[in-house]
């Protein structure tokens, strides 16, 4: 036993005294809004290296845009608007916000993933805002929606589709679909902090997004539906961007349903953010 | 000690999940510049312990500070204070191991500059250089502890969680994490470890509490835990079942105290307080014609320290119990 005490001290031969009370003193009661906006993009810089070492998670945003336009074009188009040329103009703007609105999803499912790896306890560990492992990776999915959204407009192109907003119109159409997916992507967030899996998320979010993206005006007039759903259709938030998009890409016109869509997105962040932050803390 | 302030200063602290009371009514001391080690088996509520200690788990009852910053009141000023190293390395996977600590770093207010730098000594001081760029999917388990170890330390806090750190680690492996926990405390440092291993706790720590289904059931130093149960062990086989009364009878007049029977048939476990003490039990049952099939010595296990504290041993005490009086029928 005195053998073992003698080892132990022996091994501790001079040690450090730390000013304890000055480094308490140094602490901070809370980050400022400087240091949350830094925090995210520290934490967007790894989702983007993560982004780059796992290329699968381009396929939805590369691979959807493009079948979906071709396919959507050729199997509607006669039936739609009489023929495939014609259709495009009110159906690119439709597929545009549905790819939008997939991307969101699959944040939703990522972010479940994520929480559930072991260097998510060091975040929480970390003297950080808790709202910043949530944003920085839907900062850097601002890189996806940027590819789904132009993809989708240059698959258009392709097959023939010619809008007459010109470059500008175009333009503003994507950076709407790519500030309502963003705000939107917030709901997904917060699935994903509820949810049980990521499979439950992906679920979960299919059940809300089929209804969301069919039950609009993205592939149909709204003059063809029965007077019920036509109700419904008119005030889903998808069917304000598609109307937008359209006006913007094909007639180069700032309508007020940009405005509808600009307000819908903030909405919906307004109501996410903080429940999302507040699921997620209690996950601790 | 510079101050009188201790590093941890908990009291009643209690956990619930449900129903069912985690850690049910813990009070811990731990002051500036020791290592403090949680010494108890799976699911005695270590984890959960450091976790509300950590504001990693909202704390139910009771009261906890750190450096006398409240725990429940002040999370962000603790999380400042504290380094914390899991029992499952908590690195990024899809990052290298410069990369890991230069985003740690970026997360804690260092600037970029600064987090290589750090990056680069922490790497080389748990010998990780050559590592440096490999994805961790590439390293040995030992590998992540190490760079997991690296991770807590880049704001050298001055309070450290170490939770179970050498837990499926090689006995090389085992050593080197010792000797920098070691250092750890010589530049300053207060630790607080969890461990399922005598040895461990005796190794490293100061002062030991021994915790047991969410109950601190022993306090003390090393040495004054293992007094309780002896210095070390001798283990026991008796050829015949049937002798077990005899030889019980024989190592209570030589040893002067009770033998714990294992629930194995025919086999003690006799606490001694020096291993010299063997030959003279051994010497008594070969007299008392009691024939042995095997025979050791050994340091106190962490079952014999708890059964010497709590009455059972570290698995579950009901099923042991009830084996113990199969083999006493």
């Amino acid at each position: 036993m005195s053998t073992l005490t003698a080892t132990r001290e022996a091994r501790r031969p001079e040690v450090t005294v730390l000013d304890v009370d000055a480094i308490v003193a140094r602490t901070n009661p809370h980050n400022t809004l400087r240091q949350t906006v830094s925090q995210t993009m520290s934490m967007a810089w790894r989702a983007t290296k993560k982004m780059r070492r796992n290329p699968e998670q381009f396929f939805d945003v590369t691979f959807q845009p493009i079948i979906f336009t071709v396919m959507f074009a050729y199997v509607f188009g006669g039936a739609i608007a009489g023929d495939v040329k014609s259709y495009l103009p009110l159906m690119i703007p439709g597929i545009l916000a549905q790819t939008v609105l997939t991307t969101c999803m699959a944040t939703g499912v990522q972010l479940r993933e994520d929480m559930d790896k072991g260097v998510f306890d060091r975040f929480k560990s970390l003297p950080i805002a808790r709202i910043a492992p949530l944003a920085g990776p839907m900062v850097a999915d601002l890189l996806r929606y940027t590819i789904a959204a132009t993809l989708t407009f240059a698959m258009g192109m392709v097959i023939g589709y010619r809008p007459g907003g010109g470059v500008l119109g175009v333009t503003a159409a994507i950076l709407l679909a790519i500030f309502t997916g963003w705000c939107l992507a917030w709901a997904f967030t917060w699935i994903g902090t509820i949810a049980k899996s990521a499979q439950a998320v992906q679920g979960f979010s299919m059940m809300i997004l089929f209804p969301l993206t069919f039950l609009s005006n993205a592939f149909v007039g709204i003059n063809t539906l029965p007077d019920g759903l036509a109700t419904f259709v008119k005030i889903n938030p998808v069917s304000h961007l598609v109307t937008a998009a359209r006006d913007l890409a094909n007639n180069g016109q700032v309508t007020s349903e940009v405005w509808w869509t600009l307000l819908a997105g903030l909405i919906v962040i307004a109501i996410f953010a903080p429940l999302s932050v507040r699921s997620y803390k209690k996950h601790l | 000690m510079p101050t009188t302030t201790n590093a941890v200063q908990a009291t009643g602290l209690v956990k619930t999940f449900g129903t069912f009371n985690a850690v049910d009514g813990i009070d811990l001391e731990v002051r500036q510049g020791e290592i403090f080690g949680v010494l108890g088996p799976n699911g005695a509520g270590k984890t959960t312990m450091l976790k509300m200690l950590a504001t990693l788990h909202a704390i139910d009852g009771g009261s906890a500070s750190i450096f006398g910053v409240d725990v429940a009141k002040e999370p962000h000023r603790i999380r400042q204070l504290l380094g914390v190293t899991g029992q499952y390395a908590s690195v990024d996977e899809n990052l290298t191991a410069t990369e890991n600590l230069w985003l740690f770093g970026r997360l804690q207010g260092v600037s970029s500059k600064e987090a290589k730098d750090t990056a680069a000594r922490l790497l080389g001081q748990f010998a990780l250089e050559e590592a440096a760029d490999k994805p961790i999917s590439q390293f040995s388990g030992g590998m992540r502890r190490r760079l997991d170890l690296a991770a807590s330390l880049i704001t050298r806090p001055p309070l450290i969680f170490l939770d179970e750190p050498t837990t499926g680690l090689d006995p090389r492996t085992r050593g080197q994490m010792w000797d920098t926990i070691r250092g750890l405390v010589a530049d300053g440092s207060t630790i607080l470890l969890t461990t399922q291993y005598l040895d461990e706790a005796d190794q490293l720590a100061d002062r030991i509490a021994v915790i047991d289904r969410g109950v601190k059931v022993a306090e003390g130093t090393p040495d004054e835990l293992k007094s309780s149960v002896g210095d070390s062990t001798l283990q026991l086989q008796l050829a015949d079942g049937a002798d077990q009364n005899l030889a019980l009878d024989v190592v209570r007049r030589i040893v002067g105290q009770e033998p714990v029977l294992t629930p194995e048939s025919g086999r003690l476990n006799v606490g001694l307080d020096l291993a010299d003490g063997a030959a003279d039990v051994l010497i008594g049952l070969r007299q008392a014609g009691v024939s042995i099939t095997s025979v050791s010595v050994d340091k106190p296990t962490l079952d014999e320290v708890f059964l010497a504290l709590t009455g059972h041993d570290t698995g579950t005490a009901e099923t042991t119990h009830d084996e113990e009086l199969e083999t006493v029928r």
